[in-house]
């Protein structure tokens, strides 16, 4: 089986979720080759993922004039399957693609495909509240990936880098400029495997220190619930749910977050999670592996100092 | 200018998730509410648009006479007019194709859809209108500003915020951030009730994919408390126990 992945440029290498969508490809036992655009370094990270090939394409191009290509390449090469990443340039790419082949899409899957009979696959609806299994209708389709919800798998190995050359050019929605950078205080939200997150009962933006020593020691990204954010206490970027980001992190810790349902569906999917809120009777333990009722004041500074020794004795 | 909004029927984000048999969604007890991201942030940017340089909104779905309640809600916000595609809302490929066979005859000016739904959280459905209209797409932004043919949008990615220019017509999806929730006030109210709301025939739209099964995901095993006191020995079991960190 042959299959296709679409991958996302970041400064000539793969995105974190490019590379998840290629260890996903190789997990379902398929011959992978990777498309990417623009100016690649290497084989841009995809071959140690389990990508034989790597096929790039120079020029700056918007998503239509990339979906055009990936199409093409779709089916040159006899496909069985693309892959792509649920996020941003996917969503954007990828039905372009399923209408120009006339193939299914089914979009954020969370676990690999089975193929016993057709394309049965499963992904996340109702916010992560439930779980449907979803069939192709089509003998080829496209499977975007949910980003954090498999994971980066390397192998080892090295793809191999050809050139193509199809004639390619537009760009109706041009990138201007990228403005301001949230990355400054560390790792981006939504690839960060670690997220330290805090609600209003950390009481004013002031007391955000210690959530943010924590998340340092921890190597973890902060985020908040939405109250926080609306009261300008944290950026808005920083708030996850159902009306802000979805994350799916390997470890969740919610400090003085209630667990609303709609905080839930952002959070849900995280691996582990772990709740402080000093009300027993906080909704958010239903969801959690581990809890501790207590007052974050008091809890925060015991948990920066065990993070500190933990990290010494590494 | 001439906007189409495409706004999605969802449960209510605090209803109970069910499922009466494996494939269909238990809706007892259950009110539904314009899709979020469709009434938020898609329909009041449309009505602000509107305001400041004049034209008509208006607001299509696909789906049963169920649908109405929904739409009717949209005008009282603000819409002009209501256009129910009479077609069961079977996928995303299905809802596209209805949706676009209406608009091909009407030349909207801008089409704005929800970055997703949160029911099927497909997330797939603009991007698909957008192909089937041989028009610029952009997904999920979080600012949208239209000045003659030239449009200005923006979105938050997870290092900053990225800056496009586009021209009309176009399709973009809305996400947070593009503009704030409207309640519909007496009036509003008042005057849906003789807005036009057009109920158009199907056009038979196929569909490329099929839910099998619903299941709802495994439940936690338990939490596991830890004495406040002990709060350090938490690092050590995600640690050596959860294997996290
Ligand atoms: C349509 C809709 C969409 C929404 N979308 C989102 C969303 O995307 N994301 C989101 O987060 N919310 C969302 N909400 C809001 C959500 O319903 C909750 O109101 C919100 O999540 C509550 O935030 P919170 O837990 O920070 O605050 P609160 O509910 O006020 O909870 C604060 C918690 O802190 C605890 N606490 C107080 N003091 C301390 C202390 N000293 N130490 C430890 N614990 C303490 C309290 O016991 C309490 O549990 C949405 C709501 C609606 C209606
Ligand atoms: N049945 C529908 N009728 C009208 N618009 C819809 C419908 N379903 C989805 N949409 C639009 O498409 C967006 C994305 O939906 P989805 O791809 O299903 O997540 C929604 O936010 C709506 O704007």
């Amino acid at each position: 089986m042959k299959v296709l992945v679409f991958v996302e440029n970041n400064g000539g290498k793969s995105t974190k979720a490019g590379l998840e969508a290629v260890s996903y490809a190789k997990a379902l036992g398929a011959e992978v080759t990777a498309i990417m655009f623009g100016e690649v370094a290497g084989d841009a990270g995809v071959g140690e993922c389990g990508a034989g090939e790597l096929k790039v394409q120079s020029g700056n191009l918007d998503s239509r004039a990339i979906a055009n290509i990936v199409a093409q390449e779709f089916t040159a090469g006899n496909y069985s399957y693309l892959i792509a990443s649920h996020d941003n340039l996917g969503k954007e790419v990828m039905p372009r693609v399923a209408i120009k082949n006339n193939c299914s899409l089914i979009s954020g899957v969370t676990a690999l495909a089975d193929f016993s009979n057709g394309c049965v696959v499963k992904r996340n609806v109702f916010s992560g509240k439930a779980i449907a299994e979803v069939s192709s209708k089509s003998t080829s389709s496209i499977l975007t990936v949910l980003p954090n919800s498999f994971g980066v798998k390397k192998i080892g190995g090295t793809a191999q880098v050809a050139a193509l050359s199809l004639s390619a050019s537009g760009s109706e929605v041009e990138l201007v400029e990228i403005k301001g950078n949230h990355g400054d205080a560390g790792i981006p939200l939504p690839e960060a495997d670690i997220v330290v997150s805090a609600g209003r009962g950390m009481k004013g933006p002031e007391n955000w220190g210690g959530v943010e020593e924590l998340a340092k020691e921890l190597g973890a990204a902060t985020a908040c619930s939405r109250p926080v954010s609306d009261i300008g206490w944290r950026p808005h970027h920083e708030h996850v749910g159902q009306t802000g980001i979805a994350i799916r992190p390997n470890l969740y810790i919610a400090i003085g977050i209630s667990g609303a349902i709609q905080h839930l569906a952002g959070v849900n999917g995280s691996k582990v999670i772990v709740v402080i809120n000093k009300d027993p009777e906080a909704p958010f333990f239903k969801a959690a592996d581990y809890g501790i009722v207590g007052d974050a004041f008091e809890v925060l500074p015991k948990l920066i100092e065990a993070a500190k020794q933990f990290n010494a004795n590494k | 200018m001439k906007i189409l909004v495409c706004v999605s029927k969802v449960p209510d984000t605090t209803a109970k998730i069910a499922f009466s048999n494996p494939t269909t969604y238990d809706e007892s007890g259950v009110t539904f509410i314009i899709n979020p991201y469709d009434e938020w942030y898609a329909l009041v940017r449309a009505l602000e648009l509107k305001e400041t340089i004049g034209g008509t909104v208006v607001v299509a779905s696909v789906g049963g006479a169920d649908y109405e309640p929904i739409i009717r809600k949209a005008l009282a916000i603000g819409a002009d007019e209501g256009v129910r595609i009479d077609a069961p809302e079977s996928d995303a490929y299905s809802v596209a194709s209805e949706i676009v066979s209406y608009a091909k005859s009407e030349s909207f000016d801008l089409i704005i859809c929800g970055k997703e739904t949160i029911q099927y959280n497909g997330g797939v459905v603009p991007g698909m209108i957008a192909e089937l209209l041989s028009l610029p797409y952009l997904s999920g932004a979080s600012k949208l500003e239209v000045n003659g043919n030239d449009v200005v949008l923006e979105r938050e990615i997870a290092t900053g915020v990225e800056v496009f220019k586009s021209k009309l017509p176009m399709v973009v999806s809305a996400a947070k951030g593009m503009a704030e929730q409207r309640i519909p006030n007496m009036r509003g109210i008042m005057a849906a009730r003789t807005k036009p709301l057009n109920v158009v025939v199907s056009a038979n739209a196929s569909t490329q994919t099929e839910v099998l099964q619903f299941s709802m995901p495994p439940a936690k095993s338990g939490c596991k408390m830890i004495n406040p006191e002990d709060a350090a020995q938490l690092i050590q079991l995600l640690h050596e126990e959860a294997k996290v960190i």
